[in-house]
Formats: structure tokens, C-alpha cells, sequence
């Protein structure tokens, strides 16, 4: 055997350890899916369970009670997903307009102040939205003191447009941060192409509209796919600091739903029954939109 | 760049109003887009060192009262904030650590082309990225390995992260080939090349993912939430949300016994309560804040690299 040989197996057993963890923390529970097939109840062992087949799959759907509340998870999921869809030029606009302002401060002052709020927990998140929209804070106060209402208003504890308060929150954590990425794309496009256009008599508009989107559309399209793949994945908690019994019905999307059902509920198999129907959809999706972009880009996204 | 900044600004000077009230419109939308995001924390901040009684009606708006850091005396004696920061520190320093010892490391190693199958170990790390097993399968695993409810169920998981490898591996691979071979010759083996050579040049990307890392500990909660139900094992986000919580259950249930006595009693509490709540958020948030400043220059570099990549 070459020295070379025996050093490539040297440095493949320093590699095992963290090889291994990735086998037991990303790989290792996948087994877990076998869990939807048994009557599991937590902390008892596997082999203590009884094997039920598709018990829980059909279990999820067998009364109209059942059905109606699946229903209701999915449009919620598909409600705040469809809304981030909706307006995910928004960071893209808010780079292209940010790139026209030519005072350097205020600008790089915006970028910084702007992408802060991406660096909390959703938890401040809602800390925050506590302290400002509770029945004593500021805004109920300020609303008060100008007259516009007599009694201060439940932001938190109401359930009216619930998705799209969580848009607005979303945004507000994310959009600076997601214009850094369209931002990166801007200062790379060639000056050279700004000043024929210029040259040509382009005004302000038109070298937005002809030189600015275009060369930053990829970028758009191909976080546009991936978010599309991620659709059925809203995540769990945004939604589950800012559930409360007011407003359970309409914030409760997949993520939290599958929570929700293990921890409240208590049927551990139940959930993930969701949960692996959830991820052979996100699969699925995860594939068409990887082969839209092949088709429409000539380029995979993974 | 600048140049051609003072020649734009020139040429739009004497230009139709359209031009120019869009210029105007852009600064105001981005101001008020910066304030919203300002705002809240300076809000908050200002609460905590005012007269609580005001803070408490709302009243305290842009200029703190009454100063005083009652509040901050308050939180420091709870015992359980204690222990929850004591957990949250660890996690944050220990696995960041880790994490950043075990990105550089594999950064490097998935470069090396003599070790066996390289390939296929790489992508075996990196295709983690594209799919989870979901969390209630997550959470049966970590009970059935005995990491559940232990303090390592917030580091183990997350000491390979694929992301940050990719990071590295792109670091490693800009650095002139030349410069390992040149150990290698002088007799420098796999680790001492590393450690020697690797290591010094790719500090600032390490850099980065030390603060993207320390971030994410911090700011981690949800497997608090599944994993570690033991209070000794709180976090302090986790801690905040209880706070938060039960400071408006308490509320809830004062305005719902009607009783004008005890209504006034507890409205005392409240202010009380509040002024605590937004304490807690400005220690939550303060280490955050705090280093913002300096790791906001590693970011954007760091997305450059992961966005070419990517």
C-alpha cells in the first residue's frame, strides 16, 4: 500500500467523529419517521409499541371536526406563505431604491439600522411587540392621547388579520437583511453599461427599469424558487410566541400545528405522520421548482 | 465610484420635479423604515430608567424621567434570570467554540484530495442542508440517544453545520496552493499543516462564523422549547417568554374579577410588571446589540462568499 493510500485513510479517520455526528443528528433520525406507524407514547421504547399501519394517516382526516381543522392549518399555511410570495419584491425594490440615494451615510445608515432587527430572536420579536402594542404601550397610549380611540385596542389578543400582521413582522425582521443579498448584486454591475446607458439619454427610471432589475433578476428568481420550496415551511416560532388563545385558530400553520398536536395533544405518532407527509410534499416541491429553474435558468439551485 | 457619484448628482441637478420628488419620497419612506426599526429598542431602554408609574400609563414616549436603575437592581436578584444567563452564556461561548474548531477543520480537510472517498463525505455533509427529518422525529431520537433534557442537546447538533463548511472550504480553497506545499515539503503532516498554515489565513472567515455561531445560541429557543424542559436548563430567551406570558395571564385575570379594589392594586403590580418585562428585553438583547456594531462589517463579506457559492 502507497504512503499516499495510507495517509487519504488517515485523514478520513480524523474526519469520522464529525462524519458520525452528522449520522446521528441530520441522518439517524429519519429513522424517527417509522414512529407514524406505532402507537408510541413517550418515553416508552419502540419495541414496546404497537405497529398500527396507516392508522394515524387516515386517523388525521376521519371526522368533519378533524378535516375542517386541517383545513383551516393548511390555509393559514398557504394565507402567510402565499403573503411573503406575494411581496417578496419587496427587498428587491427596497435595494434598487436604496442604491439611488447617493448621500453615503444616510444610506450605509439605513442598511446598518435596518438589518438589526434580523439579528434578534423571534422571541424579542415578540417581546418587543408586547412592549409596544400591549393595552399601556406606546402606540395604544399615543392613540388615546390624539383621540383616535376611546378604549386601547388588543393588537396581540385579536385574530383579525392575523397573516398579515405576521407579514408585517416578518418583513420588518427581515427585508434589510434580504436587500443585503440584491445590494451585492447591484454594486457588481457593470459601470460601463450605467454610463452607455446615460449616454444614450437613459433617465433615472429608465436605467432602473432596463439596466438595475435585469441584472438583479436572477438573483430574485432563484431566492423566488427557493422560497417556493420552502412554502409548506413557515417555521414554528414566529407563530408559536405570538399564539395565544385569541388568535390560535389563524396563526396555527403546519410547522406549529405538528407541535402543537405531539405537545398539547400528546400523540407523538399523529405529529409525525404530519410531519412525513409534510416532508415528501416539500421533496416533491423542492424537486419541480429545482427543474422549473433548469428549464427557465439552465441552472440547478442545488 | 465617487467620481462618478459627483458627475451623477451634476447631471440630475436642473432635472424635471418628477426626479426630484422621488428623491424625496425615497428619503422619507427610508426614514421612516429606519425609525420603525429604531424605535422599539430605544423605547424600551428609555422605560426601564424611567419613573415606572409613567412608563407603566404609557406616558414615557422619547425622553426618559425621573431616571433610576431600579429596575436593573430589581432583575439582577431573581435567581432564575441568573441561572437562565449562566445557560444561555455557555451555550453561546461553548458552542461556538465548537462549532467555529469544527468548520476551520472540515473547511480544510474536505480540500484535501488524498483523503479516501472525499467526495462523497462531502456531500454527505452538505446535502444536510436540503432536508430535515422534522421535529417530532428529531425529538424521539435525541430521547432515545439520552441527550434529551441535558445541556449538550443545545451543542451537539449544531457542531457540524454544513453552511459555515461551505464557508470555510471556499476560504481554504483562495489560498495559494504553494503555501501547503511548501509545509508539506518542509515536512509539515495533515495537522500541522492546519494548524500552522490554514488556520492564520482563514481568521477572518472564522471570524465570521464566530459571530454568526454566537448569534444563533443566543438567540435559540425553539429547542429549549422541545428539548429541555427542566427549568435548571432554561434559557434566557426562553425565560423572557415565560415572563412575558405570564405577565399577561396576570393581567387577564384582573380584568376579568371586575373588582374595582383590586383592580387598583393590581394596576400598581402591573406597572410593576411591565417595567420588569422590558428589562428583561433590554438584558436579552444588550449582548446582541452590543457586538451588532463590529460583526456587521464580517456579514456582508461572509454573504459575498456564501452568495458567489451558493
Amino acid at each position: 500500500m502507497s504512503r499516499k493510500k495510507i495517509r487519504g485513510y488517515r485523514e478520513f479517520l480524523y474526519v469520522l467523529p464529525f462524519l458520525i455526528l452528522v449520522a446521528v443528528f441530520a441522518y439517524y433520525p429519519l429513522y424517527g419517521w417509522i414512529y407514524a406507524f406505532y402507537d408510541y407514547k413517550p418515553p416508552a421504547l419502540l419495541s414496546d409499541s404497537q405497529f398500527v399501519g396507516l392508522k394515524w394517516f387516515t386517523f388525521m382526516l376521519d371526522t368533519e371536526i378533524k378535516r375542517k381543522q386541517i383545513w383551516q392549518v393548511l390555509l393559514n399555511t398557504f394565507g402567510i406563505s402565499g403573503l411573503s410570495m406575494l411581496f417578496s419584491w419587496f427587498p428587491m425594490m427596497f435595494a434598487v431604491f436604496l442604491n439611488e440615494i447617493k448621500c453615503e451615510p444616510y444610506k450605509k445608515f439605513v442598511q446598518t439600522v435596518t438589518t438589526l432587527p434580523n439579528f434578534i430572536s423571534w422571541v424579542l420579536v415578540f417581546a418587543i411587540a408586547f412592549c409596544v402594542f400591549n393595552t399601556t404601550g406606546v402606540v395604544n397610549s399615543l392613540l388615546m392621547d390624539l383621540g383616535l380611540i376611546k378604549t386601547p385596542i388588543a393588537f396581540l389578543k385579536s385574530n383579525e388579520h392575523i397573516w398579515f400582521k405576521m407579514w408585517l413582522w416578518l418583513t420588518w425582521k427581515n427585508a434589510g437583511w434580504a436587500a443585503i443579498m440584491y445590494i451585492a448584486a447591484i454594486t457588481g454591475i457593470d459601470e460601463e453599461l450605467i454610463d452607455a446607458a446615460k449616454v444614450d439619454g437613459a433617465n433615472r427610471w429608465k436605467t432602473i427599469w432596463h439596466i438595475t432589475i435585469p441584472s438583479i433578476l436572477p438573483t430574485y428568481l432563484v431566492l423566488l424558487f427557493l422560497n417556493m420550496a420552502n412554502f409548506l415551511s413557515n417555521g414554528m416560532e414566529q407563530f408559536y410566541v405570538f399564539q395565544n388563545s385569541f388568535n390560535k385558530d389563524y396563526i396555527q400553520v403546519l410547522d406549529l400545528y405538528v407541535y402543537n398536536v405531539a405537545y398539547e395533544g400528546g400523540s407523538y405518532p399523529l405529529a409525525t405522520a404530519i410531519g412525513v407527509l409534510k416532508s415528501v410534499v416539500s421533496i416533491v416541491l423542492l424537486c419541480v421548482m429545482n427543474g422549473i429553474s433548469k428549464l427557465t435558468r439552465g441552472e440547478n439551485f442545488i | 465610484m465617487a467620481d462618478n457619484d459627483v458627475k451623477k448628482k451634476k447631471t440630475h441637478k436642473h432635472l424635471d420635479p418628477a426626479d426630484t420628488l422621488m428623491t424625496v419620497i425615497t428619503y422619507i419612506v427610508y426614514t421612516v423604515f429606519a425609525f420603525v426599526c429604531v424605535y422599539p429598542f430605544y423605547y424600551i431602554f428609555i422605560n426601564t430608567i424611567s419613573n415606572n408609574d409613567l412608563s407603566g400609563r404609557g406616558k414615557i414616549r422619547f425622553w426618559p424621567q425621573d431616571l433610576h436603575l431600579t429596575n436593573y437592581v430589581n432583575v439582577s436578584h431573581i435567581p432564575a434570570l441568573k441561572s437562565a444567563f449562566g445557560i444561555s452564556l455557555a451555550r453561546t461561548l461553548i458552542g461556538a467554540l465548537l462549532t467555529v474548531a469544527a468548520s476551520a477543520f472540515l473547511g480544510y480537510m474536505f480540500t484535501r484530495e488524498t483523503m479516501w472517498k472525499r467526495k462523497l463525505w462531502y456531500r454527505m455533509v452538505v446535502v444536510t442542508m436540503y432536508f430535515n427529518a422534522g421535529i417530532i422525529p428529531f425529538v424521539i431520537t435525541m430521547r432515545n440517544i439520552h441527550l434529551y433534557d441535558t445541556f449538550w442537546v443545545y451543542i451537539l447538533p449544531t457542531v457540524v453545520s454544513p453552511f459555515y463548511i461551505v464557508l470555510c472550504k471556499t476560504f481554504v480553497e483562495s489560498v495559494p496552493k504553494e503555501l501547503t506545499d511548501a509545509a508539506e515539503l518542509d515536512g509539515c503532516g495533515t495537522m500541522r499543516t492546519f494548524t500552522a498554515i490554514i488556520i492564520p489565513v482563514i481568521k477572518p472567515i472564522l471570524a465570521t462564523v464566530a459571530i454568526f455561531s454566537m448569534v444563533a445560541q443566543w438567540n435559540s429557543f425553539q429547542d429549549n422549547v422541545l428539548l429541555a424542559p427542566s427549568p435548571k436548563l432554561a434559557t434566557l430567551q426562553f425565560t423572557l417568554y415565560q415572563y412575558i406570558n405570564q405577565a399577561s395571564s396576570l393581567k387577564a385575570l384582573v380584568n376579568s374579577t371586575g373588582n374595582a379594589a383590586s383592580l387598583a392594586a393590581s394596576l400598581a403590580h402591573a406597572a410593576t410588571a411591565t417595567s420588569i418585562r422590558m428589562t428583561v428585553t433590554i438584558v436579552v438583547v444588550a449582548p446582541i446589540l452590543l457586538v451588532y456594531p463590529i460583526f456587521q462589517r464580517y456579514f456582508v463579506k461572509g454573504i459575498m462568499i456564501g452568495a458567489v457559492k451558493g
